[in-house]
């Protein structure tokens, strides 16, 4: 039978790599390599999954250097000469083995205030599916906070103090949102951060759901680039 | 919204100097055709309303522009932060100011 050479990251921050083999098949991903190792060879190995269909965004780890969600990443597009190394997520405090302190992460979320916040009154105007503004936000909705991103962007290696791609991300389709009652207030919080970007798209490439967060932040420094200079924004595109 | 200002400077100043430095170099292959001299040089430069705005857009852009630029490199990879290194880029920058401008006033 075929086999794959697997090394795992094993222990915190000091911890190393630790070699297994196992046996490999058909349609393998990533995921089922590591439940693997758990359920034959180590029970003690700690990673983190739920929904094993891309949704939930908990399976995340560095695989052969990569940020990747685990669940839909086959072996055979991942492995290099049937090795494959598997971190946990860069960036972020290692809790043991593969799984990573996630709350850094929602922090700077939850501190960028980054949520939709309700208006006074629903808008006059119906929302239209295709009108620009919905568009551009619908283009970036489709986040499952896995922190592929995260884990992908040397501005967050470089700055603690940056909220990180997905945040802005989410920022920008707050913004361009006309049911939301807090523009101003989320392009202040976009304004405190989105400047560290420094247009890499690394996220943009790792992204699982294929989403462009660095068009999102180049949005949001445009806007508050207008807010600063101009005191006022241009109002959410119909 | 101090970073956004910031962001706002730099971008403007970049737009400044964009088409100066353009200007600049063509000058610079300009007037080394044939050697170069300093009585060349000043008889363009002396009392010359044109290059003195050109050159003083100049100094004042780039004064404005490269502490912005440094101090986001020293954040990133000098883990510099604070107030230190925002009095510090403002002391570089009129450093280059007045560099710029003592320049300036020898060829004018």
């Amino acid at each position: 039978m075929a086999v794959l050479e697997v090394e795992i990251w094993r222990g915190g921050e000091d911890g190393a790599w630790r070699s297994y083999t196992v046996p490999h098949r058909a349609n393998q991903t990533v995921l089922d390599v590591v439940t693997h190792v758990q359920r034959h060879i180590d029970p003690s190995l700690a990673y983190r999954f739920a929904c094993r269909v891309g949704m939930c965004g908990s399976c995340a780890m560095t695989v052969n250097g990569r940020p990747r969600w685990t669940c839909r990443t086959h072996v055979s597009l991942a492995a290099r000469k049937g090795r494959v190394r598997i971190g946990p997520l860069r960036n972020l405090p290692v809790i043991r083995d593969l799984a990573v302190d996630m709350a850094p992460f929602f922090e700077k979320w939850r501190d960028a205030e980054a949520r939709f916040v309700p208006s006074d009154a629903p808008p006059e105007e119906p929302v239209r599916p295709d009108e620009p503004g919905r568009a551009a936000a619908n283009a970036g909705i489709e986040c499952i906070n896995c922190a592929v991103c995260y884990a992908a962007c040397d501005s967050v290696a470089w700055n603690p103090d940056y909220p990180g791609p997905a945040v802005l991300n989410r920022l920008w389709t707050l913004v361009n949102d006309r049911r939301d009652g807090d523009r101003d207030g989320h392009l202040d919080a976009a304004g405190a951060g989105c400047h560290l970007c420094r247009s890499h798209q690394e996220c943009a490439d790792a992204c699982p759901t294929g989403l462009n967060p660095t068009a999102a932040i180049a949005g949001l420094k445009r806007e508050v680039l207008r807010r600063t200079l101009g005191g006022r924004t241009r109002e959410r595109r119909r | 919204m101090k970073e956004a200002w910031l962001f706002a400077a730099q971008r403007i100043s970049a737009m400044v100097l964009a088409p100066l430095v353009l200007l600049h170099l063509g000058t610079v292959l300009y007037a080394v055709r044939g050697g170069l001299s300093a009585e060349e040089i000043l008889s363009r430069t002396e009392g010359s309303l044109f290059w003195g705005t050109v050159y003083g857009l100049f100094v004042l852009a780039a004064a404005v522009h490269a502490p912005i630029g440094l101090r986001a490199v020293l954040r990133e990879w000098g883990r510099w932060r604070g107030i230190g290194l925002d009095i510090a880029m403002a002391l570089f920058g009129l450093l280059l100011l007045a560099l710029g401008l003592r320049a300036m006033a020898a060829v004018l």
